[in-house]
């Protein structure tokens, strides 16, 4: 680890603007990234901005259908949650006991890892990202590969999440590190069908053509149709491009099954 | 007492106590006043010449000591790490043996050679000046591929088609004769996955120079101190033996990965001596991935010849095997005489010809890794057999049985060298059978499918050479060293029993299985036993521990030892009762005249022998401590079988083992308990190679399994509960009548797992590992 400044900021203003005075900043959440890249020295921050002292960023919040999830809320406590089944599902299935529990929403989205689970539920379920400049609707979020919707220094504050009428999470682990190799959320609300996709591209995305095909049959054959464009699908030792779009396909239908 | 603490008993460990409470004392917890840290620059290319290297800009930062680089070494006389076995190619050549200096001085290899080490007042400061170390590099193309390997650019002037060498075993003509008649040739070609250890603590070394003494200690993560010793003093010239102290203390762990001689102990004990401060150096994980020697990495045609009934009529073998870019401390024996000598298997093969080719690559070297050798051949046999099996549509366990060298026929000499003393291979598979409940698997396939999945079931009957190893065999083989054992067994004044051991702990539970030993054989109670191990101060010269050789050479030596302590014991008693000396015996502990009530127990005999009041100086020396060198007359033969029943979802590719039965024969055994962690612990990384582990380059020589992120380790969610029992045909010819349980789970799984998975698919092959990806290729025609 390379020597770096560490601030802990106890409001929002303050956290911004110590990110705008420094050479070259980074805030920390649940560490559970930056840390580990800290050590092998693959980052040299000149200031750590931790959040952990701002105030009202933890907690999971329910206001008729919308829950709100502060961003410094642990993977652990959503897990124990029963606001959104299949959210809390999936924040159980992140890394494991002690990545949940130091582990933050709002870290996980800001880093936007392409092999993340959270992603998929930001864009499959009907999210707004609340930030401390203002707000990010879900579907508009993630941008590519690490990289979103948020400008320089926006933290994000918390998530809100409209309770869906059914959702399901599957995940294809990595054996290797247990982040998704593809991970899909599929959710209903009313008439609309909404697939995310984590793992199997440069950011998570909305699979439309599984989501037409699904409105129109909501059952497991309705995916059989269906063919992915994997031209700019991930590809690694674990899984091949061509593979990943298969698992999507596999992965939706479970979900689906589930779902019922 | 016996009964709970003796031989046989599963006693709890005696090591537990401080390793779960984490007293554990390990290499890098051990500090010493004035200590500097060592960080080594590596080469990022897998090959490149080394035009020069500039270090001011290390040398000049902020607590950085001093760099040193290859030519520091060189200049100081320090010679190159040196590989113990000798190998002869076919012609009667030697094998070829590229300079290893421990940091490079005009080339680099592999990605991960260092190049120099940096010395700092602390880590940080080390890690900086490492980081600016400006080293001119040349890149050039890198040889990685294997099985081209022979074919491609070549690395070593010394080494054309990057062959080390060229050698064979057993009869060609009569092998060939055997084919020539065959009703059915069976052939396979098949890949040996090459695997990176990953004990559980990195390798560390802390080296100290004494400049009063003129002497040196350097603590280190060894299997085998004494050898460590042996090669810093005879080749290295670091000091004279005399001069030099190894210390291995409590070990994390090693697999083989830590029985060499590595680059970064050599050098961290080299700068102690020049800096005449304390260094210390503790590899990171990403270390220990690229500069571990590796385990494995074979390619590999082999042929079965089969008479219409089945029987085996001859064998042969083929094989490319990957040595990495040096040949490390044992890397030449691992592929030739712990592989090629193991084809013959549990059966009667009369015929069997061996040629392997070893080749040098741009990869880190590869050595031996828990089983060395004794896997890939097993690999070898059992999936050849298990297919045959399936071509002549007979039963895969009975075409085993039918070929089964039998009891009746041991001692037993096969075509590949070795000759079996004694075993029982139907016992095993008949009780694995049992276990496995073969019977019902037709039902539980149909179930399977009706579910939508596909099970298989495969069978592994697999044998292992350990024991390591009768010293004029092993030298005439090639072997730079004998490979005896010695043990001391001191009785103390007052009766308890400290011993010291040549063998060496890295989880092994010597302290407690040992400790059952001298309970047993002495009568003292368990608690009041001392293992002592892992010090070139303490001990006599050693060989350590590997190829399953602890107990059954180890503990030969200790009891060798103790009957010593028993004869001496035996002529004090005597003495004591005013008896004749062969009227003596000794039994739970006590020393009994025959046909009298009179008698002594050990405690007071012990005592007699320091306290010599009463006792027959004239004749007997005062003191009872023993010491005992012993030589195994062979090696110990273990085998079983094991069944592994898998069940594949056929949408993912997702290999479930759904149980898995390992029945194996290791003679005596001291410890179930502990044999049963063995057997789990090889099992889980027999299991790991077959579907999980990989180290991968890419075809520049970057490792891209470099981390825990990519490289697979088997973890607990990825393995059944297992069922293990054991079948006892003990050895002939040591005095335990022990054979040796460290490796045999890692030899035997691999085959079954594969064999069950090839099953499940109706497949000829699935390449290793089988992950989930390679299986649905493999379902949908290997596309």
């Amino acid at each position: 680890m390379y020597q770096f400044n560490y601030h802990k900021p106890a409001t929002l203003s303050e956290a911004t603007s110590m990110m705008v005075e420094a050479e070259e900043g980074m805030y920390l959440s649940g560490g559970m990234t930056l840390i580990p890249t800290l050590k092998q020295r693959l980052a040299s921050p000149s200031d750590v901005i931790d959040l952990a002292g701002l105030p009202g960023m933890s907690g999971i919040a329910i206001d008729g259908d919308i829950v709100s999830i502060g961003a410094m809320t642990r993977h652990a406590e959503v897990a124990a949650s029963d606001a959104i089944p299949a959210l809390a599902e999936l924040a159980g299935g992140i890394g494991d006991a002690h990545v949940r529990n130091r582990g933050t929403l709002g870290g996980s989205i800001a880093n936007s890892d392409p092999a993340a689970d959270y992603p998929a539920a930001i864009v499959a379920l009907d999210t707004t990202v609340q930030t401390s400049v203002g707000a990010i609707p879900g579907a508009d979020y993630f941008t590519g590969l690490f990289e979103t919707a948020l400008k320089e220094g926006e933290i994000v504050t918390a998530v809100d999440f409209r309770i869906p009428d059914a959702a399901a999470y599957e995940k294809f682990p990595n054996p290797a590190s247990r982040y998704a190799v593809v991970g899909v959320m599929v959710a209903r609300c009313g008439d609309r069908v909404c697939v995310g996709v984590t793992g199997a591209g440069p950011n998570a995305f909305r699979a439309t053509a599984l989501e037409e095909a699904l409105a129109a049959d909501f059952s497991p054959g309705a995916v059989d149709g269906v063919t992915l464009d994997s031209s700019e699908f991930n590809a690694d030792l674990h899984a091949s491009a061509e593979y990943r779009a298969h698992l999507v396909g596999v992965l939706t239908k479970r979900a689906v099954s589930r779902i019922g | 007492m016996a009964t709970e603490t003796g031989i046989g008993a599963s006693v709890k460990r005696k090591e537990d106590a401080r390793f779960i409470t984490g007293r554990g004392r390990y290499t890098d917890d051990i500090g010493q006043h004035g200590q500097t840290y060592a960080v080594f620059a590596r080469s990022p290319y897998a090959r490149a010449k080394l035009n020069g290297i500039d270090t001011s800009a290390a040398m000049a930062t902020d607590g950085v000591v001093t760099v040193f680089t290859g030519a520091d070494l060189q200049a100081d006389a320090v010679g190159d790490l040196p590989c113990g076995w000798m190998v002869k190619s076919k012609d009667g050549s030697d094998m070829i043996q590229p300079p290893h200096p421990p940091i490079a001085v005009s080339s680099v290899n592999y990605v991960g050679e260092p190049y120099a080490v940096v010395i700092g007042e602390t880590l940080e400061a080390a890690k900086n000046g490492a980081e600016a170390v400006d080293a001119d590099f040349e890149e050039l193309t890198a040889v990685v591929d294997l099985a081209t390997a022979a074919n491609a650019d070549q690395i070593y002037e010394a080494a054309p088609n990057n062959q080390c060498y060229d050698w064979e075993l057993g009869d060609k003509a009569a092998t060939d004769a055997a084919f020539a008649d065959a009703h059915h040739v069976t052939s396979i070609d098949i890949v040996n996955n090459r695997l990176i250890p990953n004990a559980i603590e990195p390798r560390a070394a802390l080296g100290e120079y004494d400049e009063a003494a003129g002497t040196y200690t350097l603590h280190t993560t060894s299997q085998n101190p004494h050898l460590e010793r042996l090669v810093l003093a005879a080749f290295v010239n670091i000091a004279p033996e005399a001069r030099l102290r190894v210390i291995s203390p409590d070990v994390g762990g090693g697999f083989g990965s830590k029985i060499f001689v590595y680059a970064e102990e050599t050098a961290v004990i080299w700068a102690a001596g020049k800096l005449r401060r304390p260094v210390k150096w503790r590899a990171e994980r990403s270390e220990s991935f690229l500069a571990d020697a590796h385990g494995r990495d074979h390619v590999t045609k082999a042929e079965l010849a089969l008479a219409a009934d089945g029987t085996f009529l001859g064998l042969r073998v083929k094989t490319k095997a990957n040595m990495g870019a040096y040949l490390s401390t044992f890397a030449s024996s691992v592929p030739t005489y712990l592989y090629g000598t193991l084809l013959a298997g549990q059966y009667k093969t009369p015929a069997i010809y061996v040629e392997v080719q070893s080749l040098f690559t741009n990869t880190a070297p590869v050595d031996a890794y828990r089983g060395a050798g004794r896997p890939e051949a097993t690999y070898v046999v059992e999936r050849l057999v298990e297919t045959a099996a399936r071509e002549m549509g007979i039963d895969p366990a009975e075409l085993r049985r039918q070929n089964f060298i039998q009891p009746g026929d041991f001692p037993y000499a096969t075509p590949v060298a070795l000759t079996y003393d004694t075993g029982d291979y139907e016992a095993s598979l008949d009780r694995a059978l049992g276990h496995a409940d073969y019977a019902g698997f037709a039902a539980r396939k149909a179930a399977s499918e009706q579910a939508g999945k596909k099970r298989g079931i495969g069978f592994s009957c697999y044998i292992e050479a350990c024991g390591l190893a009768p010293s004029q065999v092993a030298i005439s083989l090639g072997a730079g060293i004998g490979l005896f054992e010695v043990a001391e067994v001191r009785v103390d004044v007052t009766g308890s029993v400290t011993v010291v051991t040549g063998s060496h702990s890295h989880g092994q539970s010597h302290e407690t299985t040992f400790a059952q030993i001298i309970s047993e054989k002495l009568g003292v109670p368990f608690e009041n036993v001392t293992v002592l191990h892992g010090d070139t101060g303490r001990s006599d010269y050693a060989l350590g521990t590997y190829g399953s050789r602890s107990l059954a050479v180890g503990g030969s030596a200790i009891v060798k030892a103790t009957d010593k302590i028993i004869a001496k014991g035996k002529k004090i008693a005597a003495h004591m009762l005013e008896a004749d000396e062969a009227q003596v015996d000794f039994e739970d502990g006590s020393f009994n005249v025959a046909d009298s009530n009179q008698s002594l127990t050990f405690g007071e005999v012990a005592f007699s022998a320091y306290v010599p009041a009463n006792y027959p100086l004239e004749e007997l020396e005062p003191g009872l401590s023993e010491k005992a060198f012993y030589d195994p007359p062979n090696f110990t033969y273990p085998a079983g079988t094991h069944i592994c029943e898998v069940e594949v979802d056929p949408d993912t590719g997702v290999v479930n083992i759904e149980q898995f039965v390992a029945v194996d024969d290791f003679g005596h055994i001291i410890n179930p308990m502990v044999v049963e962690g063995q057997v789990h612990g090889g099992l889980a990384q027999g299991i790991g190679q077959a579907l999980l582990e990989h180290a991968v380059y890419d075809d520049t020589g970057q490792l891209l399994s470099g981390s825990y992120m990519d490289y697979t380790m088997p973890r607990a969610d990825d393995l059944p509960s297992f069922t293990v029992d054991t079948t006892v045909t003990p050895c002939t010819h040591n005095p335990l009548g022990v054979k040796g349980c460290g490796e045999a789970g890692a030899i035997g799984s691999t085959a079954a797992v594969m064999n069950a998975v090839t099953d499940a698919l109706g497949v000829a092959s699935v390449s290793m590992p089988a992950t989930p990806e390679t299986v649905w290729r493999a379902m949908r025609g290997n596309d």
